[in-house]
């Protein structure tokens, strides 16, 4: 006889034991998957591992990997810890992208790096910002559900990035060889622009990694020890109570909506300047990647802390890395999406063990059962 | 007379609103029993692949590979919507976040995407497609002969899916019981109602419907199989608004299906095929757009006290602390 009780007190080791459990029970459950596929498990995960984390190429690609993973997980993890469920991560990243490049283009290459830097930034935050100030806005004064509107807008911004990589008239658009004019693809950044990168011991680290770190810092400081971030761990809990107690619920769901759009379209900025350099249509630009739902696998998995999604971030971006890595016949594309849904649901399942606690009871202990029996 | 813009429309409508329909009709059932269930457009991605799959595999004549397809459809998103039923209501995790996990699991990205590269379906041409049934002889009746009477079989099905959903909810002992639980589980668990069984069924046949849905698109609407999320293209997620659009009815699911098919595939295919020139992105656009419009007006009038929501949906039955 299993009883599941609730558990008065959350002892803080939990927080940590029962994630890395869930991760362990994952691969676990995903090597059964693998034998039954006819892989070698043991194999299958030396391989991987060593795609992701051995040496100095693999660090390099795997930080390539985490870096929107962080943004986008950051971006969930701000608004999901008001229970505010924004998954539009992804369209406001669009968003960012579409923004910053434009404002690179305009200002040219003459301007020097640290200005290109800044009005990226500035740019690609507020983009992602405004296009999640849509939803927000909707939720704030006519209480639309936002999983909705969110996740409609992002097949909206799919295609407004489309229009714009496609369509002659948009200034975007790079139409000076013919090459350009057959495929088509945005005007890409001059190499003065590219944000620059540290290399330590060989391993490249963009910038865009270290700005997430901090924004990743910047938001932990306003969760924990700012009032607006009291106010949003009580908003989350009970809209009423915070309502009763004088809080501005209203406005606090837009600056949210605000804060969580900014960081992803900040993820947006960092893919062009950092990555990419151009936007296009291709399998792997934007639109193929879906940092934006990955992203809300990283901030379950983080369980909404912000500096939990940075590791949380690289441990992901490191099996995608080492999944596209191996891809191939006895490694076919859709397998990583389906580590990272088992993973996801373990940890989900995990935290039961978090709120509650399990015990096994021998069911001659109790009474009641055994005097219904006679 | 049956060419025209509005007919062509209309027609489109039907054919574009049924997946949509068979999707918010499991929806509205996992829901009436009081689980959202956020995974649609995941499970509607397996049916699809897995309903693709049996057709091409099963070797009898059309009129056994089609409903058998269905059939595989149906149970394929039958077993993948039991994750999420275990999850939220044995493990009582967040209905929300385990949804939105089954939708990336099960997504363009994930298990559908692995199944039909490992099954080898990519860019493989149908052996079979639901094709127009001439129903009674009327498909030449002007107007309502090529809107209702000349579409798929997958057309008329879904029709008798709202009756039978409709008559079980309202009318029978075991549907007043569903809709007491998403009511008042604690009162229902009283009564000596099964919570957890009564929505562990519903989950699966939400599922089973949503399966067929995707199986709309991959066996008549675009038959055939492509990589990624775009042959379903969000259709599970307008599946979700239409059940808060309709209030949780069966019946007024049917219409706003076929509103929200005009929207999705009636109106654009259509403009195209008239020769009005509308950028193809502003098209594409529309349907996502409108859904948004149309729950907007929803949410500001008269779904302004949540008409017709289940009072327990999304809120994990526990029974020590109800």
């Amino acid at each position: 006889m299993i009883k599941i009780e609730r558990r008065l007190d959350q002892p803080r080791w939990l927080n940590v034991a029962v994630p890395l459990g869930s991760i362990a029970f994952a691969f676990l459950v995903m090597a059964v998957v693998l034998l039954a596929t006819g892989h070698n498990p043991v194999d299958t995960y030396r391989r991987l591992f060593n795609a992701a984390f051995v040496g100095s190429a693999a660090w390099s690609a795997t930080l390539t990997s985490a870096t929107p993973l962080l943004f986008t997980g950051l971006a969930a993890a701000t608004a999901f810890r008001m229970n505010l469920f924004n998954i539009g991560a992804e369209g406001q990243l669009y968003l960012g992208a579409v923004c910053s490049l434009g404002i690179a283009i305009w200002l040219g290459p003459g301007v020097g790096t640290t200005t290109t830097i800044v009005a990226m930034c500035v740019c690609g935050a507020g983009g992602g910002a405004l296009w999640a100030l849509i939803p927000g806005a909707l939720k704030a004064f006519a209480r639309t559900n936002e999983i909705i509107t969110t996740l409609m807008l992002n097949y909206v911004a799919g295609q407004l990035l489309t229009y714009l990589i496609f369509d002659s008239a948009s200034p975007w658009r790079d139409v000076s060889t013919i090459q350009t004019r057959s495929f088509p693809q945005s005007i890409a950044l001059q190499p003065s622009q590219f944000w620059p990168t540290l290399t330590p011991r060989d391993i490249v680290v963009p910038f865009g990694f270290l700005l997430a770190i901090g924004v990743a810092i910047g938001l932990w400081v306003l969760f924990k020890r700012t009032r607006f971030g009291f106010e949003m761990s009580v908003i989350g809990d009970s809209n009423r109570a915070a309502r009763y107690s004088g809080m501005r619920t209203r406005r606090k769901i837009l600056a949210v909506m605000g804060l969580s759009g900014a960081v992803a379209g900040l993820g947006g900025a960092s893919q062009v300047g950092d990555f990419s350099h151009v936007l296009d249509a291709s399998p792997q630009g934007l639109q193929g990647a879906a940092f934006g739902y990955t992203g809300i696998v990283v901030a379950a998995l983080a369980r909404y802390n912000p500096l939990a999604v940075v590791l949380v971030g690289v441990l992901i971006g490191g099996l995608q890395n080492a999944g596209l890595y191996l891809q191939g016949p006895d490694f076919p594309t859709g397998l990583v999406g389906v580590m990272q849904g088992i993973i996801l649901f373990c940890a989900l399942g995990g935290e039961l063990l978090i709120r509650y606690r399990v015990r096994f009871v021998p069911r001659a202990a109790q009474p009641a059962a055994t005097e219904a029996a006679k | 007379m049956n060419d025209t813009l509005v007919v062509e429309v209309l027609t489109q409508a039907v054919v574009y609103g049924t997946p949509i329909l068979f999707a918010a009709l499991g929806e509205l059932l996992a829901e009436r029993s009081g689980v959202l269930n956020l995974g649609v457009e995941g499970m509607m991605l397996i049916g699809a692949v897995m309903g693709f799959w049996a057709m091409q595999h099963s070797s009898g004549p059309e009129g056994v590979a089609l409903p058998l397809a269905v059939l595989t459809a149906a149970f394929a998103g039958m077993v993948v919507s039991s994750i999420l039923a275990f999850l939220a209501i044995s493990l009582r995790a967040s209905q929300i976040v385990s949804g939105l996990a089954l939708t990336i699991f099960c997504g363009g990205l994930g298990l559908a995407s692995y199944l039909g590269n490992d099954l080898g379906l990519a860019d493989v041409p149908p052996k079979h497609q639901f094709s127009d049934i001439d129903v009674f002889g009327l498909k030449d009746v002007p107007i309502a002969g090529p809107v209702l009477f000349h579409q798929s079989a997958l057309v008329y099905l879904s029709w008798l899916f709202v009756l039978l959903i409709s008559l079980y909810l309202m009318r029978t002992r075991i549907g007043l019981n569903t809709r007491a639980i998403g009511e008042a589980p604690g009162a229902a668990d009283a009564m000596g109602i099964s919570v957890p069984r009564y929505r562990y069924a519903h989950v699966l046949a939400g599922g089973a419907l949503a399966g067929i849905g995707g199986a709309c698109y991959s066996l008549a609407i675009t038959p055939g199989w492509t990589d990624g999320d775009s042959l379903v293209g969000g259709a599970g997620w307008i599946a979700i608004a239409l059940v808060i659009f309709a209030f949780w009815r069966p019946e007024l699911c049917l219409i706003g299906a076929y509103l929200f098919g005009g929207l999705a595939g009636g109106l654009p295919s259509a403009l195209q095929a008239h020769g009005y020139k509308i950028k193809p992105e502003v098209l594409n656009a529309l349907p996502y757009i409108m859904t948004i419009v149309v729950l907007v007006i929803v949410s500001t009038g008269l779904g302004r006290r949540r008409l017709g929501a289940p009072a327990a949906l999304g809120i994990p039955y526990v029974r020590e602390e109800r």
